[in-house]
């Protein structure tokens, strides 16, 4: 078990590394990126201030090394916390991002359990209940939600919000709370704004989770260990939930890991701009607008990161749940 | 309700069980009168080729079929003794609702199954002692020891506690054959061959002590070595627990060795029963013969061929009117076998068989029209 840990923890990080090399490519490849605009437009200006700080810029990012050492170098600052700067937004991109991330993943798992409170009891409902009138209707509803996007949902709902109540739905914070500093009221505050995106960036989710466990668990359903389980005597309750349940959980599980984690976070870049929400997806949108390259290579190598963490925590919980995985 | 008595030494009594499956094409009569005694600490081997409804019999037993099936008439006496009393009732099983906690007392309490496929028949994320541990749990109740409150409040409870159970299943790992049984307890599906899943499955079926044992050919998928050793472990067992054991197999040299009495079924009917020397030495329905010509004999002369019974088993939506078999049988009455419906009585060395050719009085209505 230790061995698999470690095996793929080391498999992570040479992804991680090499995903890193190519967004630090990517930040290099525009020609016109605003580095060099910036360094353009400096070296134009010609006066004391501006030439130090060209030196200062090109001391800092090692423009006059070659790729491969200017590669380490930016990773060495990588590791270290220095993220460069994002030059649109004229900050560092270190607080540009910690400013946002805890709240992309307090929405994210918001989304997520949304998700699996929603969607395994109905999966299963269904399942046991196959064709059903209430499974019918779950099959429908599902189908739909598969078939809308996020961010249409985003409008109607915004549309609906704006023109008859008076809820104030952008954002994640109410106006008094959006620049205090952290307090519990803020807190409660943030409760209260998540759960609407966090339902939004659920539905599409949920839609398809449900379609996969209720496939899931009929197959199951239908195998062997589900009757031999009958024939002991046990309540069709047990068997359902303690024998075919947890066998048709356990695909879920890697998918909550490789997908819906990643595409929580990642994804529903429309959704929160469409909702003006403070988290990284728009920002990443813009950055990559704006060519605000330091800022996009950066939220690209951490969204990898966010993937390949869920990935082993999904194929840790998954050898933890599943003594077949384990053996390998 | 069951007016009806049983002979005391008859554990269960089926009548003219029928059972139908709702599919898109109709309706499928996969029984269609079935008739069967067990008795008690007996083995009774069901015979007959694939689709004659075996399976299906056996699972109506268990109240476990599937959802487009149910249980259209008949009765399913089983003679249920009281371990604590001595007395008996009759309980028709026909009449109980499948998760009623009758039925689910008597699954796995007093009718056990063990299934056709030893590989998968276990949940692969339990070890082999917690699905004989959860059985435990569910039907043993726990002695009741006065003044221990430790035992009292378990009692109360009426659940053996989880380390007791741990123990029996243990020992029953041990009577099953497993070696290392301590070590194996905590063994995962996966980490146990076929033979010992089987096994295994024998534990959990046995650990209840059960009357009665369900065999669905619980060797087919098993080497023949295997297959041997599992079957001398039933015999073994049969004769420790005292169960009464329904063998279903398509090996009649198997159900040679292991049965006292043998059903033989063709197209969801029983066509005879009776006692096994009465089947292999005396048998008395055309199909019955034909089953056991097909079947190679030590001895038999060196390129003889093996006789295969003549046709193909009828699609259940195409059943041939009047006797089933009429179609395939040799020994077939025309006018007569496609007419009319033989019922089981009594022929040869007491047996049962269903053939016209055991009724009287159509034997006498055919003899007079050849004389006219
Ligand atoms: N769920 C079901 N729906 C429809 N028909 C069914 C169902 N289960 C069984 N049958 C039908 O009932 C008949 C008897 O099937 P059964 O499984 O009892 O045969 P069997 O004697 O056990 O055969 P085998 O030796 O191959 O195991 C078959 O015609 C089968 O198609
Ligand atoms: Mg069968």
């Amino acid at each position: 078990m230790l061995s698999y840990i470690i095996r793929r923890v080391g498999y992570s990080v040479v992804m991680l590394v090499l995903v890193s090399f190519v967004g630090f490519v990517i930040i290099e490849l525009p020609p016109g990126d605003f580095l060099t605009q910036l360094l353009t437009e400096l070296e134009g200006r010609g006066d004391r201030s501006a030439e130090d700080r060209v030196t200062e810029l090109r001391l800092r990012y090692g423009l006059d090394i070659p790729l491969l050492p200017r590669y380490v170098k930016w990773a060495a600052n990588f590791v270290r916390g220095d993220f460069g700067e994002s030059f649109a937004l004229e900050r560092p991109v270190r607080e540009v991002i910690a400013q946002r991330f805890w709240l992309t993943c307090a929405l994210a798992v918001a989304s997520i359990l949304l998700v699996w409170i929603a969607a395994i009891p109905i999966g299963v409902f269904s399942a046991t209940n196959q064709y059903s009138i209430g499974d019918q209707i779950f099959t429908t509803i599902s189908f739909i939600g598969l078939g809308v996007p996020g961010f249409l949902l985003a409008l109607l709902l915004l549309f609906y919000v704006v023109q008859f109540t008076d809820v104030d739905i952008l954002g994640l914070f109410s106006r008094e709370y959006r620049d205090a500093p952290w307090s519990f009221a803020k807190f409660v505050d943030l409760l209260k704004h998540l759960w609407l995106p966090a339902l939004i960036g659920s539905i599409t989710g949920t839609a398809g989770l449900i379609r996969i466990m209720r496939g899931n668990l009929l197959d199951t359903l239908g195998q062997p260990f589900v009757e031999s389980a009958r024939a002991r005597g046990l309540k069709s309750r047990t068997v359902t939930w303690k024998h075919a349940v947890r066998m048709a959980i356990n695909p879920l599980i890697v998918i909550l890991g490789s997908e819906a984690l990643p595409g929580i976070i990642v994804g529903n870049a429309l959704v929160a701009t469409v909702l003006n929400l403070p988290t990284i997806g728009p920002e990443f949108v813009r950055a990559l607008q704006r060519q605000d390259m330091y800022l996009a290579g950066t939220t690209l190598v951490f969204f990898t990161l966010i993937l390949l963490v869920g990935n082993l925590l999904a194929d840790l919980a998954l050898a933890w749940l599943d003594p077949r995985i384990r053996l390998e | 309700m069951a007016t009806a008595t049983l002979d005391s030494e008859v554990l269960l009594d089926i009548r003219d069980l029928q059972v139908h499956f709702d599919v898109r094409r109709g309706t499928v009569r996969a029984l269609e009168g079935v008739n069967f005694t067990i008795r008690k600490s007996k083995t009774l081997g069901v015979i007959g080729e694939s689709g004659s409804g075996k399976s299906v019999t056996a699972r109506a037993i268990m109240q476990l079929l599937a959802k487009n099936g149910s249980i259209v008439s008949g009765e399913m006496l089983y003679n249920r003794q009281r371990d604590d009393s001595g007395d008996s009732e009759l309980i028709d099983i026909a009449q109980q609702p499948s998760d009623s906690q009758l039925m689910r007392d008597l699954r796995g309490g007093e009718i056990a199954m063990i299934f056709q496929e030893p590989m998968s028949s276990l949940t692969p994320v339990y070890t082999a002692g917690l699905h004989i541990g959860e059985s435990i749990q569910l039907h043993l109740k726990p002695r009741q020891t006065v003044g221990d409150q430790m035992a009292k409040a378990i009692a109360r409870q009426n659940r053996i506690p989880r380390e007791e159970a741990r123990q029996i299943a243990v020992e029953m790992l041990d009577k099953v054959g497993i070696p290392r049984p301590e070590e194996r307890v905590v063994s995962y599906p996966h980490e146990l061959s076929g033979g010992q899943r089987q096994r295994v499955m024998i534990a959990i079926a046995l650990s209840c002590g059960p009357k009665l044992l369900i065999a669905d050919e619980p060797t087919t998928a098993l080497d023949v070595t295997t297959q041997a050793q599992i079957n001398d472990l039933m015999l073994d067992l049969q004769e420790e627990f005292g169960m009464a054991i329904m063998y279903i197999t398509h090996d009649l040299g198997v159900i040679a060795e292991m049965a006292e009495d043998i059903a033989v079924m063709y197209l969801g009917r029983i066509v005879e029963q009776g006692t096994t020397d009465a089947i292999f030495y005396n048998p008395q329905h055309p199909y019955t013969r034909a089953l056991l010509r097909s079947i190679p004999r030590i001895g038999q002369t060196e390129g003889s061929r093996l006789e295969v019974i003549e046709g193909m088993v009828p699609d259940p939506f195409s059943i041939p009117t009047g006797c089933s078999f009429n179609n395939r049988c040799p020994d077939v009455m025309p006018g007569v076998c496609d007419a009319r419906m033989p019922e089981l009585l009594i022929a040869g060395d007491g047996q049962r068989a269903a053939c016209l050719l055991h009724d009287p009085d159509t034997m006498q209505e055919v003899t007079r029209a050849r004389v006219h």
